[in-house]
C-alpha cells in the first residue's frame, strides 16, 4: 500500500446557520493517482473540495498532508504543495494572462522579489500544458469561460504543486479540449507523479482514472475504481434518475440517461 | 521547395520586475518636474537669486511655497496609495478613499476633534490626527461589514454603503458645526473645503513621522494585493492569509487617510484617478501601481494645486475643486467603461 499523500478523514461541514452539507466524507490520495468526485448537484462536491483547498475549515474531522494536519502548514509551504482550480474566475482588471499565470509562481519566490526568466520559463511551459500557449498575450477579463479556465489550469500547473484540486474543470471546455485536458493529466501523473482530485460531471472522462467517490446529499454513496462505481444502479441512486444507464464499451464506460 | 514553420515564438511582455524599473525611473521625473512647477508658480514671482539676501523672499519661500508643495507631496502620495491599494482589496475599479466613505469618517472625526478643541499632542502626534483615523477606520469597517456577506464583496453594496457613510459624516459634521462656537464653525469649515495651506514646515515633519511608516507598510503588502487583485481564493491557496492581509491594509489606510483628512480637507478622486493612469501607463500589477501610484499622486496633487493658485487672477481656488472637476468625469468615464463587460 503506498504511503498517503492526502488524507481527510470524518469531514463534516455546514455553513453559518445552515444544515450539514458534507457529512462523514473520507478520501485518500496517493502520491501519482488521479480521483474524481462525482454527484448531483449541490451535493457537497465543490463544499469538500473548498475543504481539502483549505479554503473552508470542516466543522469536525481532520485532514493530512504528508501526515500532517492542513491548517498547521505554513500558507506558503502548503501552497507548494497544494494547487487549486475553481469553478470559475473573473478579475475586475484587465490583467495580461501571462501575469495570471506567473502568480503561480509566488510561493516559490522570496518576499520581497520579482518573477525571473525561470519563473517566466515555468510560467511559458505550464501555458503549453494546459493547451493555452496561443493565449500568452492575452487579456485575462477578454477571454471565454473555458479559455480562462485553461488559463487558470496552467496557474495551478506553474504552482508545481504535488496535488492538484479542480473544481469542474472541463465544465465549459469542448470536447477536444475535455480530452486534452484528461490526457494532460495523466500525463503529469506518470511523468511528475501528480495527484489530482477533480470534480466533474463528465463520467465518460473518468474511465481512466484511479478513484472515484460518489457523494450524495453530502455523504459518500459509493468509493472505488471506475468500474466498480459506474454502475447504473449506483449512479441511479447518486444522481436519483431511474433512467441513467453506465455501459462499458471497450475500456470506456458509457454513461447516459434515456429521455 | 515548401516551408513550414512549426514553431511560433511568443512575444512576451517584458516581466514585472523590469517593468518597475522604467516605471518608478520615469514617474521619479515626474515629481521632479512637478515640485519645480509647483515651487516656480505664484502669483508672488519668487526671485531664485534672492533667496538668500532677500529676507521677503526667503520667507515665502521657505515658510509658505515650499511646505506647501511638501504638503501637496503627502496628501497627493497618501490618497493615491490608499486608492490602489482599496481597489486591489475590494476588487473594485471604482473605490477610492472618498468613495467608499474613509474620508467621510476621517472628516467626521477630525470636526469632533476640532470643535472640542483637542489641540494637545500626545508624542509629538496632534490628537486630531487620532480622532480622524478613528472616523476613517469605522467608517472602512462599517463599509467592509456590510459589503461582505461570506466570501464575496458585492461591488453595488461597496459603494452604496460608502455613499451612505459619506452622507452620514457630511451630516454629522454639518451638526457639529451648528452646535459648536462660531470660531471653531469656521476653523472646520474652511478647512473641510480641502487646502494645502500650510505655514513652516513643523506640520510636515509632524505628518511624515506617522505617514512615512504607514507607506512603507503599505507597499510592504503589494505582492499580497496583487494575488487577492487577481482573485480572493487564488490568492488563499497561493499562501496569502486574506483575513490579516485584509485587516492589515484596512488599518494602513485608515490610517493614512485619517491623517491627511484631518490636515488637509476631505480632497476627492486623487485616490480613484490616479492608479488608474499608472495601470494604463505600465500595466496592472499592483507591485507597481502601488509605488507608481505615490509618485504620481504626489506629483498630480502639487501640479492641481499649482493650478489653483494661479487659475483665477484674484483669488485662489481651493485644490479640493480643480481635483474634483477633472476626476469626476473620469469616475463616470470609468462607470461607463466597466458597465460594458460586467453588472454591478
Amino acid at each position: 500500500m503506498p504511503k498517503a499523500l492526502f488524507e481527510a478523514r470524518h469531514l463534516e461541514f455546514a455553513y453559518a446557520k445552515g444544515p450539514v452539507v458534507v457529512r462523514d466524507v473520507s478520501l485518500t490520495s496517493t502520491p501519482a493517482s488521479l480521483t474524481a468526485v462525482i454527484g448531483a448537484n449541490g451535493s457537497g462536491k465543490s463544499t469538500l473540495i473548498r475543504m481539502l483547498a483549505g479554503l473552508l475549515r470542516p466543522r469536525t474531522g481532520t485532514i493530512l498532508l504528508d501526515g500532517v494536519p492542513l491548517n498547521d502548514w505554513r500558507p506558503r509551504l502548503r501552497a507548494r504543495q497544494i494547487a487549486y482550480v475553481p469553478q470559475s474566475t473573473a478579475t475586475a482588471f484587465p490583467f495580461p494572462v501571462l501575469d495570471v499565470v506567473l502568480s503561480g509562481r509566488t510561493p516559490h519566490r522570496p518576499m520581497f522579489r520579482f518573477e525571473g526568466p525561470h519563473d517566466s520559463m515555468r510560467a511559458v511551459q505550464a501555458l503549453e500544458n494546459a493547451g493555452a500557449a496561443h493565449l500568452a498575450g492575452r487579456c485575462f477579463s477578454s477571454l471565454s469561460g473555458g479559455e480562462r479556465q485553461m488559463v487558470i489550469l496552467a496557474r495551478a500547473l506553474a504552482q508545481e504543486p504535488r496535488l492538484l484540486l479542480l473544481d469542474e474543470p472541463s465544465a465549459s471546455l469542448d470536447l477536444k479540449h475535455r480530452a486534452d485536458l484528461i490526457r494532460t493529466l495523466g500525463r503529469l501523473r506518470d511523468t511528475n507523479r501528480l495527484s489530482v482530485i477533480m470534480i466533474t460531471h463528465d463520467l465518460q472522462l473518468t474511465g481512466s482514472f484511479d478513484q472515484l467517490l460518489a457523494l450524495r446529499c453530502g455523504e459518500v454513496a459509493a468509493a472505488g475504481l471506475p468500474d466498480e462505481v459506474l454502475r447504473n444502479h449506483i449512479l441511479r441512486e447518486v444522481y436519483g434518475d431511474p433512467n441513467v444507464r453506465a455501459q462499458r464499451m471497450g475500456d470506456q464506460t458509457l454513461v447516459w440517461v434515456d429521455l | 521547395m515548401a516551408q513550414t514553420i512549426t514553431s511560433h515564438t511568443l512575444v512576451l511582455p517584458a516581466p514585472s520586475g523590469v517593468r518597475v524599473v522604467k516605471a518608478l525611473a520615469i514617474l521619479t521625473l515626474v515629481l521632479i518636474a512637478s515640485i519645480a512647477v509647483g515651487l516656480a508658480v505664484g502669483r508672488q514671482p519668487i526671485d531664485p537669486a534672492g533667496l538668500f539676501s532677500d529676507s521677503f523672499s526667503h520667507t515665502l519661500f521657505f515658510r509658505l511655497r515650499l511646505p506647501r508643495v511638501l504638503m501637496g507631496l503627502l496628501i497627493g502620495a497618501s490618497l493615491a496609495v490608499t486608492g490602489g491599494a482599496l481597489q486591489a482589496l475590494f476588487r473594485n475599479p471604482l473605490a477610492d478613499p472618498y468613495t467608499l466613505g474613509v474620508s467621510g469618517g476621517g472628516a467626521l472625526g477630525a470636526s469632533l476633534a476640532i470643535a472640542l478643541g483637542w489641540s494637545a499632542r500626545v508624542a509629538g502626534i496632534p490628537l486630531v490626527f487620532a480622532a480622524s483615523f478613528a472616523g476613517a477606520m469605522l467608517a472602512v469597517t462599517l463599509v467592509r461589514t456590510i459589503a461582505r456577506t461570506g466570501a464575496v464583496v458585492l461591488p453595488g453594496a461597496l459603494l452604496l454603503s460608502g455613499v451612505a457613510v459619506n452622507l452620514i459624516s457630511a451630516a454629522g459634521v454639518l451638526t457639529i458645526q451648528y452646535l459648536t462656537d462660531p470660531t471653531s464653525a469656521l476653523r472646520i469649515l474652511r478647512w473641510l473645503i480641502g487646502s494645502l495651506d500650510v505655514v513652516g514646515l513643523a506640520p510636515i515633519r509632524q505628518m511624515l513621522w506617522v505617514l512615512a511608516p504607514a507607506w512603507l507598510a503599505l507597499l510592504a503588502f503589494s505582492r499580497q494585493l496583487n494575488l487577492l487583485a487577481i482573485d480572493e481564493d487564488t490568492a488563499a491557496t497561493l499562501g496569502v492569509n486574506v483575513r490579516r492581509t485584509e485587516t492589515i491594509v484596512h488599518a494602513l489606510c485608515a490610517l493614512i487617510v485619517g491623517v491627511t483628512v484631518s490636515v488637509g480637507g476631505a480632497i476627492g478622486f486623487v485616490g480613484l484617478i490616479v492608479p488608474h493612469a499608472v495601470r494604463l501607463m505600465f500595466g496592472e500589477d499592483l507591485r507597481i501601481v502601488l509605488p507608481g501610484s505615490l509618485l504620481l499622486g504626489a506629483a498630480f496633487l502639487i501640479l492641481a494645486d499649482a493650478l489653483a493658485r494661479t487659475a483665477l487672477p484674484s483669488s485662489e481656488l481651493p485644490v479640493g475643486a480643480i481635483t474634483g472637476l477633472l476626476g469626476g468625469p473620469v469616475f463616470l468615464w470609468l462607470l461607463r467603461r466597466r458597465q460594458q463587460y460586467s453588472a454591478m
